[in-house]
């Protein structure tokens, strides 16, 4: 009952949400789309962030920018938010909307987090924001806060090609 | 010069960060600490008598995953400190750069919230680095000889108290209670990164 009620809350958010952000229910969902190796040329930059996260909100400028330099280059920036699915509506998209967020965003509501982190990488203790570097079967995972663009662009250089 | 000085910070932040990975396991010996609580007096391990373990807490005032288990930590100390496992929450941020994590702010919260633990505040960020603390809510559990036994979250889920499945923590209390096997002896939790500047 309790799993119903849930699923007809995040759907519920997920229709009044004007499509700007997808909610991912489960981890393995949301694995499938974004983290799995892919068989193209894209480079995926992947940061997990939230609203209630300061540092995570301090680095966003240098993911947009980023992701309007690459542009016509095959990288493509998703931001993760690990907001709470029931503060969509009131926090996330009013934040996306005056922060004027370009980049791809979506959500991830999995609460048991226990069982997904280590599968997003071992390392990772945790605490956000981290960013991951993908492209083919090439992964960098760092758990650190970015200060400059040219930083997160020296970690996207990072990736062979 | 300020961008100088702006260099300086990030690299005291990042090597604050990376000494905090490098912190306790299962198996280690922890340090004792002598910390100012909020009820005004500095407070260690060692004061608190015939303690068969410690329930060492890194949690702080701003982060929301610290919030949403304030209560759980308090029902946690009503339920164990009389078996002889206290709860100790320590404060790891750095209050500058997040003044809701200030020792006044938290003397303010704990009697708020009425905190029936010590809530005491890792002054210049001595000790979260050596048990290896990334960010709150991060538990440590001890047993009396003050061994690492447990590291983690407290439960596997801090969005919803009702829908917890496991009680990582308690489960890892009742076992070392009864001598048993603790299984898991590390979970993880999303959390709020511990601020240094």
């Amino acid at each position: 009952m309790r799993t119903i009620i849930l699923f007809l809350t995040l759907s519920f958010i997920t229709l009044n949400s004007n499509a700007q952000v997808k909610v991912y229910e489960t981890f393995n969902e949301f694995e499938q789309e974004f983290l799995l190796p892919k068989n193209n040329d894209t480079t995926y930059i992947v940061n997990f962030w939230a609203t209630w996260c300061i540092p995570c909100v301090k680095e966003l400028p240098y993911f947009e920018e980023l992701n309007t330099k690459y542009a016509d280059k095959n990288v493509k920036v998703c931001l993760v938010s690990l907001d709470f699915p029931e503060s969509v509506q009131s926090r996330l998209i009013p934040f996306i909307t005056k922060k004027n967020i370009k980049s791809k965003i979506v959500l991830l509501a999995d609460s048991k987090t226990n069982k997904w982190i280590d599968k997003v990488d071992p390392a990772w203790s945790g605490a956000i924001p981290i960013t991951l570097f993908l492209k083919g079967k090439e992964k960098h995972f760092y758990e650190k806060n970015y200060h400059t663009t040219k930083e997160l662009e020296t970690d996207l250089l990072k990736l062979k090609n | 010069m300020k961008n100088l000085i702006t260099i300086i910070i990030l690299t005291i932040a990042i090597s604050t960060n990376i000494n905090a990975q490098n912190g306790y396991k299962i198996g280690d010996t922890a340090t004792d600490f002598n910390l100012k609580g909020t009820d005004g007096k500095n407070h260690s391990m060692a004061e608190i008598e015939n303690a068969k373990g410690y329930i060492i807490i890194f949690t702080c005032n701003h982060c929301p995953f610290s919030k949403m288990y304030e209560d759980r930590i308090i029902a946690l100390q009503t339920k164990y400190k009389e078996r002889g496992y206290p709860v100790i929450a320590i404060n790891p941020n750095d209050p500058k750069a997040n003044a809701d994590d200030s020792f006044d702010k938290m003397v303010i919260r704990a009697k708020e919230k009425s905190f029936n633990f010590w809530y005491l505040f890792d002054d210049g960020q001595k000790i979260f680095p050596q048990y290896g603390a990334t960010k709150t809510p991060h538990v440590f559990l001890l047993d009396k000889e003050k061994v690492v036994k447990y590291i983690g979250a407290i439960d596997d889920n801090a969005r919803d108290a009702k829908a917890i499945d496991e009680k990582f923590l308690e489960n890892a209390i009742e076992a070392l209670d009864a001598g048993k096997k603790i299984n898991p002896e590390t979970t993880k939790a999303i959390g709020c990164s511990i601020k240094s500047l």
